[in-house]
């Protein structure tokens, strides 16, 4: 099982793990395989890979590795 | 009269008066605020997920039919930057950046050379960058020529409250500009909104001088209203200024002849 870097916490995700699942954890919601959470509400939230912005379109297919470090955004107040 | 919409880029914006969310933590009042100020595109920032953020600021700008404007606030290099609205752009679904590239936390000034290379980064991204910049009429020109789709030139630094402090500068951005004039930071009552927009501005920012008053709604409404104002009177066409006064009243058929005064 995989231990990745999310927002700078260690979290331990389960084998062949995606950006999906990442992203399911670290909101608490159920997303489908696009992306798009099952709630049928907009999700409001971006990933970046090693620095790179992950589009969700390839969240599914993008299978995270050992230490990988990701960012996950979103909006809050400001400006 | 109606005041008409106004074009950035691809974007047709409905208000004038472009609101801010930072600054204010009671989220129903700041709602209030922004539904009272008319406004149509509201800026937010991009942070890291945060389990908290349950109810978001994004959810509440959705339920109030108005547009997300993402910011860059707290980058200080053109990566940053550049990732920032990148992430952006994916997470919120809009081209619409405001370019914020600031030179050091104590004065908030943008650092107008990282600026210059952020926007051009960006426009050939197929974002509209709005940007944020100082009151430097070469450096809007720039800007201009760098694929900026608004210049958002600072009044004073931001959260101050201190108004334009230099009106002559600001006057001849919007005098020489082919893009939209947007002024950002520093307005503190409504009366420098109205200012802004009589100096040729075409809108406004505004945050601070509404979330940390003391009555947001009603500060609001004032926003609302004074950038109103501001768009009829710069349209009236003003008197020229003068040096002496001129009466208005005639001077035939007074009671007192002329020489009695004299």
């Amino acid at each position: 099982m995989p231990t990745v870097r999310i927002n700078d916490d260690e979290t331990i995700l389960a084998e062949g793990a995606t950006v999906v699942d990442a992203v399911a954890h670290t909101t608490g919601r159920e997303l489908t395989a696009e992306g798009k959470p099952t709630d049928g509400g907009r999700l409001g939230v971006a990933v970046a890979l090693s620095g790179e912005v992950i589009p969700r379109s390839r969240w599914s297919g993008a299978v995270l590795a050992e230490a990988a470090e990701l960012e996950i955004v979103t909006a809050v107040q400001g400006g | 009269m109606h005041i008409p919409p106004l074009q950035i880029g691809e974007y047709t914006l409905q208000s004038r008066l472009i609101m801010g969310t930072g600054g204010i933590t009671d989220l129903s009042a700041l709602e209030k605020a922004l539904a009272r100020s008319g406004t149509t595109l509201t800026t937010v920032a991009m942070r890291r997920y945060s389990p908290e953020t349950k109810t978001s600021v994004f959810t509440m700008l959705e339920g109030l039919r108005i547009d997300v404007l993402p910011n860059t606030a707290g980058c200080y290099t053109v990566k940053d930057t550049v990732l920032t609205a990148e992430l952006a752009r994916e997470a919120l679904e809009t081209d619409l950046i405001k370019v914020e590239v600031i030179a050091d936390e104590h004065t908030l000034l943008p650092d107008v050379i990282e600026t210059l290379e952020a926007t051009e980064q960006l426009a050939d991204r197929g974002f509209t960058p709005l940007v944020y910049t100082s009151d430097d009429p070469a450096a809007a020109v720039r800007l201009e020529q760098a694929g900026a789709a608004a210049v958002m030139p600072l009044g004073s630094p931001i959260g101050t409250g201190l108004g334009i402090l230099n009106p002559h500068n600001i006057e001849l951005i919007c005098s020489r500009a082919k893009v939209p004039v947007v002024l950002d930071a520093g307005i503190g009552a409504a009366s420098q909104a109205a200012l802004a927009i009589e100096l040729g501005c075409d809108a406004v920012l505004v945050a601070s001088a509404v979330t940390r008053a003391q009555d947001p709604t009603a500060m609001a409404e004032a926003m609302r209203l004074a950038v109103e104002a501001g768009f009829h009177s710069a349209r009236a066409g003003r008197i020229p200024k003068r040096e002496h006064a001129l009466a208005s009243s005639p001077t035939e058929g007074r009671i007192s002849p002329l020489e009695d005064l004299t």
